[in-house]
């Protein structure tokens, strides 16, 4: 009774399921008696109306999700009016009875209803109705209009297909199908997987006629809908040659620059292949590295198909020997045992291209090695073709012609274990995935950003300029796609976490090798019988007078010339009972949890070693860490890093955990300041403002980041930094010009070096990456809820302005240092700085205050106030010099009794220096910055640990009815050591940015209050 | 055949190389030192005798020519695996002519030969570590981008990777195999680098053995069909610290042989041969 959705992959096989079934059903009818079937149907037709009404009755609300699937089967019953009926509630009957019961049955159903025995129908009925009880009453009004409601009915279609959701599609595009193929002489079941024809509807979507080269060279042609998504022509097509084990493979397609693409699953193919080219092909798209793990047979020839052209064309080098080793392995499948008594056996060899440079000597040593395969059935030829074949270095690496920093020609390889980096033949580099921290692309250029080796502090970003933007997102998507595929236990779900991301959302959609693999040793049918359709197409060179048989014990010995072409109407496959069992058994499965299959590379053994350093560094005193900081070289921050390294190490699952995680190895004093930064009178108090506005027009296109650092030191110096980026977001994630992708799932911390290139870009990349980075971090107690406060705040903000198609604003952020010491250094410059200052925020640490959890309507009440000169908030609080005693009061407020020690330190301060720097985003003025608006709301969230946060948002109406919201955010650093205000900017706007990716970045200040004290380490 | 990659390290033939005299005072050498020619001699001989009896491989003795003093260290003028053998071009200019004799051995042996004949190129066959799976090229004074290129269109199957070399003179002076996936690496820093990045550029992996000495850790590895592991390694005399690590390898024959002439020419064990199998051929 129970038909539960799991999963949206689950759905869909059902949708298969039914669909094939239904077609059987049809079929069964048609060939039948169509006079009784429609007899019988309408009598069932009267008895599941009434039974849905009480079902509608009983359940007010039947599974939504069933619904589409429900309205499928409908339509395709009205599509022939007088018997349809009848074959659709069969068909629900005998998915039901998938799920639940043995599948065996649905056959005997299937068959049972042809034979219409009368007995037997009854149950069929009751069935119905009980798949109607779970259908729910949602479905009942589309069927009890069935009857005269065919305009209906291509009205409900089309709202299906917009709904868009796979499994809808896949139905209707069947019964699409089954419109433009219907007919043919079925043989009843065989006919299932074969050749999706059947009935012919007679209400019209648009049918396009695609054309799928397979890999052995025939083409398959079947009609989809126009606006099918792709998964339903892959489905299709698997169907066709009853492959079972699809995920590793996929559609591809040529786009209009002449490049190979996959077609993407969950999208609409018309939107994809933006041409009238309906032309697809067949193809591996992740090769499995032990292809002896597949399940089946035909699984492995299908592979087997895809290595021959690949080998043959060159695309997978390999030396003369095993040229002719792989070669004989193909005759030997193809063919057989040699035959030493047939003719002139180089001639149909030299029909088989077997290498790009094949000559006599290779087809002599072809032939002479396959004498020696004698007794080796196709399947045996085919697994050592492959167990030979797997060990190619090339094997399964997808090529993309690239540029290094230098400009220097290069191929990237994406593969199952990460990125190789090749220059001409040579293998010049190599990141495995584990070592890979992110992987984005912007314009033309494509960045990874590494993890750290063993010996180096920190992460560096390596960029690739690639020939243009549509090939670096190509190759982004393909590493997505890999990196998931291979090392995920389940894909990643598209971002939809993180509201208003720039760029595609693009993640790879379907199972992981970790997935297929439970799903495909589920299967349980017995080897299904396939045509080595190569020998085929030889027999055909051959004049179509195959000389050679296939002796193939796999193979039922059919014979080739037999079979001709894939979409001919005779059905070759016996569609035996267990065939649907496997079908049913499969459906289900979804992989929870645990790894299945994880491969550790040299590598990620060294960076496990790693981690295990970064612990005991962590346990260690917070001076030795501030060594190894002082240690490091100066551009990034170190810190992050190691918390990375930590993070992405261990397999982290949510973004918020992780953060969780973060926070606890953060070894930094947060500590709120609600106020202005002219306020921090503290000695050795670094403020960090970030403001981030992302004045979203509705075409949305302009982002300016502009950041403002302040520090105050006891000299006030102020540094305004604008980075200001214009970025085209388009709605469409095909045009985006930029995405980014964590291949470990965790949230990035540290700095991000962006190599050479654009500098703006880079920047903003950057600042992207760090927002919820620094977030984390900081927030030491109770920073998982606050953090999640905030992002709901915001993004309760960030919807509104959605909505509106409002410009929004944010100002994001005022950090707040505090700092005790001050290194003499840290004045002058900045980067040398960082390091020393990261440590001493540490020590002072646990003193933040009980400021954490408040969510201050106080700093409303200061945010408004900043609002109406939003960009230059900053500004005053430079200028503000530091009342040391005024802020000796506030600091001992907030930070508890622990930190009286530092209070009586800092008395005796003489000197102070007060740093404040202001970045400001260049094109701040254009973005109408300065136009006064209304507040519409203004939230603030204070967060502390080591660092205290806070973060006030301002949504406030501008001229023209935009909203704009405005994110600010003041963090607050206070440790005894110096403290970097480079870092704590980077940080600032790495937070912002990763926390309002469509944010920019308006200004950041650093305010640095920095005591000289006498007393130095 | 077995097929793709299957026994490493399964030799049938070696071929060596006389000692001229000019060895002596001619051969190139990183260090100023007096080579022993008689010492020389007499340690070459009982190395190819080991081939020879220990080992049990056909040994194709090539002449010493007096107008290539460093002619005895073959390694450098051929690269062979399977049955095809890269004639390289050696990075010294002194030696290009002992790819002559080389080759027409290597012809005799009815191996696929490739010519590096791209003058653009350089390679010595001591910076080409093959590990059964994939090859290192180290990039050195004597091998170069170029040459390490003709190198991996030599041999399709295997990725060749480079290795950047910062002071030793080939990438096998600190390492070697030592059986199939183990590697035999010095400890020196160069050494520890050059492991670093072979590893981090491999999709396979290793073991490593690390010895105390760099030169130590050039063995000859020998998988015979019927003494299974042997290890070439050398004396106890010349690195005893090293020789004891190698002591622990279990289910290993061990065959100390000494060096210690022809390592002042910077001649390390692999490089006075090239090991050749021709069984696994078809």
């Amino acid at each position: 009774m129970t038909t539960e959705v799991g999963s949206e992959t689950e759905v869909k096989e059902k949708a298969e399921e039914s669909a094939t079934q239904s077609d059987q059903s049809e079929k069964a009818t048609e060939a039948e008696s169509q006079e009784v079937a429609s007899a019988e149907g309408e009598e069932k037709e009267t008895e599941k109306e009434k039974e849905k009404e009480k079902e509608k009755e009983k359940e007010g609300k039947g599974i939504s999700r069933y619904l589409p699937w429900l309205k499928k089967q409908k339509s395709q019953s009205q599509t022939s009016p007088t018997k349809e009926v009848t074959p659709t509630e069969e068909a629900i009957s005998t998915v039901k009875q998938e799920e639940e019961g043995p599948a065996p049955e649905v056959n005997g159903h299937a068959e049972e209803v042809e034979e219409k025995e009368a007995a037997k129908s009854e149950q069929v009925k009751e069935k119905e109705a009980e798949s109607h009880s779970n259908a729910s009453a949602d479905t009942e009004p589309a069927k009890e209009e069935k009857v005269d409601e065919s305009p209906d009915k291509s009205a409900e279609e089309t709202k299906e297909t917009t709904e868009g959701e796979g499994v809808h599609e896949d139905k209707k595009e069947q019964e699409g199908e089954v419109q433009g193929e219907g007919e043919g002489g079925e043989e009843g079941q065989t006919s299932i997987f074969q050749s999706p024809l059947r009935l012919v509807r007679k209400t019209k979507m648009k049918l396009v006629v695609c054309r799928v080269t397979q890999m052995d060279g025939a083409d398959f042609t079947c009609e989809v809908e126009k606006r099918a998504k792709g998964q339903y022509l892959f489905f299709k097509v698997c169907e066709h040659l009853n492959l079972l084990e699809k995920d590793y493979f996929g559609l591809s397609y040529i786009d209009s620059h002449e490049q190979k693409c996959w077609l993407d699953p969950t999208k609409e193919i018309k939107r994809q292949i933006r041409s009238n080219n309906w032309q697809f092909s067949f193809n591996v798209k992740f090769y499995p590295p032990d292809p002896s793990l597949l399940t089946e047979d035909i699984t492995r020839y299908l592979l087997c198909l895809q290595l021959r052209e690949d080998v043959a064309s060159g695309r997978l080098p390999c030396s003369f020997v095993t040229h002719a080793l792989l070669g004989s392995y193909t005759l030997q499948a193809e063919f057989g045992d040699h035959e030493p008594d047939q003719p002139q056996p180089l001639d149909y060899i030299s029909q088989v291209t077997f290498a790009p440079n094949q000559n006599k000597e290779m087809e002599e040593k072809i032939l002479e090695l396959h004498k020696s395969h004698r007794g080796m059935t196709p399947a045996q030829a085919d697994a050592q073709f492959l167990e030979n074949a797997k060990k190619l270095s090339m094997y399964g690496v997808d090529l993309h012609h690239a540029k290094d920093s230098e400009g220097v020609d290069i191929m990237l390889g994406v593969c199952a274990n990460g990125l190789l980096v090749y220059k001409d033949r040579l293998r010049i580099n190599r990141f495995a995935w584990p070592k890979i921290l992110k992987i984005s692309y912007k314009r033309n250029n494509f960045y990874i950003k590494i993890r750290p080796g063993e010996t180096e502090q920190f992460e560096s970003t390596v960029g690739f300029k690639l020939q243009n933007h549509r090939s670096a997102k190509r190759l982004w998507k393909v590493c997505v796609e890999n990196h998931s595929f291979f090392r995920l236990n389940a894909p990643e779900p598209p971002t939809k976490a993180r509201f208003l991301t720039l760029g595609s959302k693009f993640r790879y959609s379907g199972r992981t090798q970790a997935q297929t693999r439970v799903a495909s040793s589920l299967i349980d049918r017995p080897a299904p019988n396939f045509e080595r359709t190569s020998s085929k197409r030889i027999s055909r060179s051959l004049d179509g007078a195959p000389v050679i048989s296939i002796t193939d014990t796999a193979e039922n010995g059919r014979e080739p010339h037999l079979e001709l072409h894939s979409d001919s109407k005779v059905e070759e496959v016996d569609l035996s009972p267990g065939d649907v069992e496997a079908t049913s058994a499969q459906s289900p499965l979804r992989v929870h949890g645990d790894n299945i299959y994880v491969r550790h590379s040299n590598l990620m053994l060294e960076d496990h070693d790693k981690t295990q350093d970064e612990v005991l560094k962590h346990q260690a005193s917070i001076s030795q860490l501030k060594r190894s900081f002082m240690e490091a070289p100066p551009p990034s921050p170190p810190q992050l890093n190691q918390w990375e390294k930590r993070l992405t190490s261990s397999p982290a699952t949510t973004i918020r955990v992780q953060q969780q995680q973060v926070t606890g190895e953060v070894e930094i004093e947060e500590t709120v300041v609600v106020k202005e930064v002219s306020k921090a009178t503290k000695p050795g108090l670094v403020t960090v403002t970030v403001t981030s506005s992302s004045p979203d027009g509705l075409s949305g296109d302009k982002e300016t980041r502009e950041q403002e650092v302040k520090v105050e030191e006891k000299v006030v110096v102020t540094v305004e930094t604008k980075a200001v980026k214009q970025e085209s977001i388009s709605s469409e994630s095909e045009s985006e010009e930029e995405a980014e992708y964590h291949p470990n799932v965790s949230v990035s911390i540290s700095h991000t070096q962006i190599p050479e290139e654009d500098e703006e870009e880079g920047k903003i990349e950057e600042d992207k990456t760090t927002e919820q980075d620094m977030s984390a971090p900081y927030v030491a107690s109770h920073p998982a809820e606050i953090v999640q406060l905030a992002e709901e705040i915001s993004r309760g903000v960030e919807e509104s302005r959605k909505e509106d198609t409002e410009a929004a604003k944010k100002k994001i952020a005022v950090m707040e240092k505090e700092g005790v010491k001050e290194t003499e250094e840290s004045t002058d410059d900045p980067m040398m700085t960082s390091d020393e200052a990261l440590n001493g925020l540490t020590p002072t640490g646990e003193a933040v205050t009980g400021l954490e959890e408040e969510e201050e309507p106080k700093v409303n009440g200061q945010a408004s106030l900043v609002e109406p000169d939003q960009p230059r908030p900053q500004v005053i609080c430079c200028s503000e010099p530091p009342v040391v005693k005024t802020e000796m009061v506030t600091i001992s407020d907030t930070f508890a009794a622990q930190k009286t020690e530092i209070a009586t330190k800092e008395v005796p301060i003489v000197h102070t220096e007060t740093k404040t720097i202001t970045y400001e985003a260049a094109q701040l003025d254009g973005n109408g910055d300065g136009e006064p608006g209304v507040l519409m709301t203004a939230q603030t969230i204070t967060s502390e640990s080591l660092c205290t946060t806070t973060t006030t948002h301002i949504t406030k109406t501008l001229k023209g009815g935009l909203s704009e919201t405005r994110i600010e955010k003041r963090i607050v650093i206070t440790g005894d050591c110096d403290i970097d205000h480079d870092q704590a900017l980077a940080q600032a706007i790495k937070e912002a940015k990763e926390q309002h990716p469509d944010m920019s970045v308006t200004r950041v200040v650093v305010h640095k209050e920095t005591e000289l004290a006498e007393e130095e380490d | 055949m077995a097929g793709l990659m299957a026994g490493f390290a399964r030799y049938t033939h070696a071929v060596v190389r006389g000692i001229p005299t000019s060895l002596a005072a001619d051969a190139l050498r990183s260090s100023r030192s007096d080579v022993d020619l008689a010492k020389a001699r007499a340690e070459h001989e009982a190395y190819v005798a080991v081939l020879r009896t220990e080992l049990g491989l056909d040994v194709v003795e090539l002449a010493a020519d007096e107008s290539l003093p460093d002619c005895v260290f073959v390694e450098d003028a051929a690269v062979v695996c399977g049955d095809t053998a890269l004639v390289t071009r050696p990075g010294a200019e002194s030696r290009r002519g002992e790819t002559e004799a080389m080759k027409g051995a290597l012809k005799d042996l009815n191996l696929n030969i490739v010519e590096m004949t791209d003058e653009n190129a350089t390679l010595d066959g001591g910076d080409v570590l093959f590990t059964g799976r994939e090859f290192f090229v180290g990039l050195s004074k004597r091998t170069n981008q170029r040459g390490a290129e003709i190198l991996a269109d030599a041999f399709k199957d295997y990725a060749v990777s480079t290795v950047p070399m910062l002071e030793a003179l080939h990438l096998k002076s600190f390492c070697s195999m030592g059986g199939p996936g183990l590697i035999i690496i010095g400890s020196s820093e160069p050494a520890q680098k050059a492991l670093k990045i072979m590893q981090q550029m491999s999709d396979h992996r290793y073991d490593k053995l690390t010895v105390p000495d760099d030169l130590a850790a050039n063995c000859i590895y020998v998988n015979l069909p019927n003494k299974g592991h042997v290890l070439l390694h050398c004396t106890a005399e010349e690195f005893p610290e090293s020789t004891k690590v190698f002591e622990k390898l279990k289910d290993y024959t061990l065959i100390p042989v000494s060096n210690m002439e022809k390592v002042k020419l910077d001649g390390a064990l692999t490089c006075c041969s090239v090991l050749i199998n021709k069984k696994g051929n078809n």
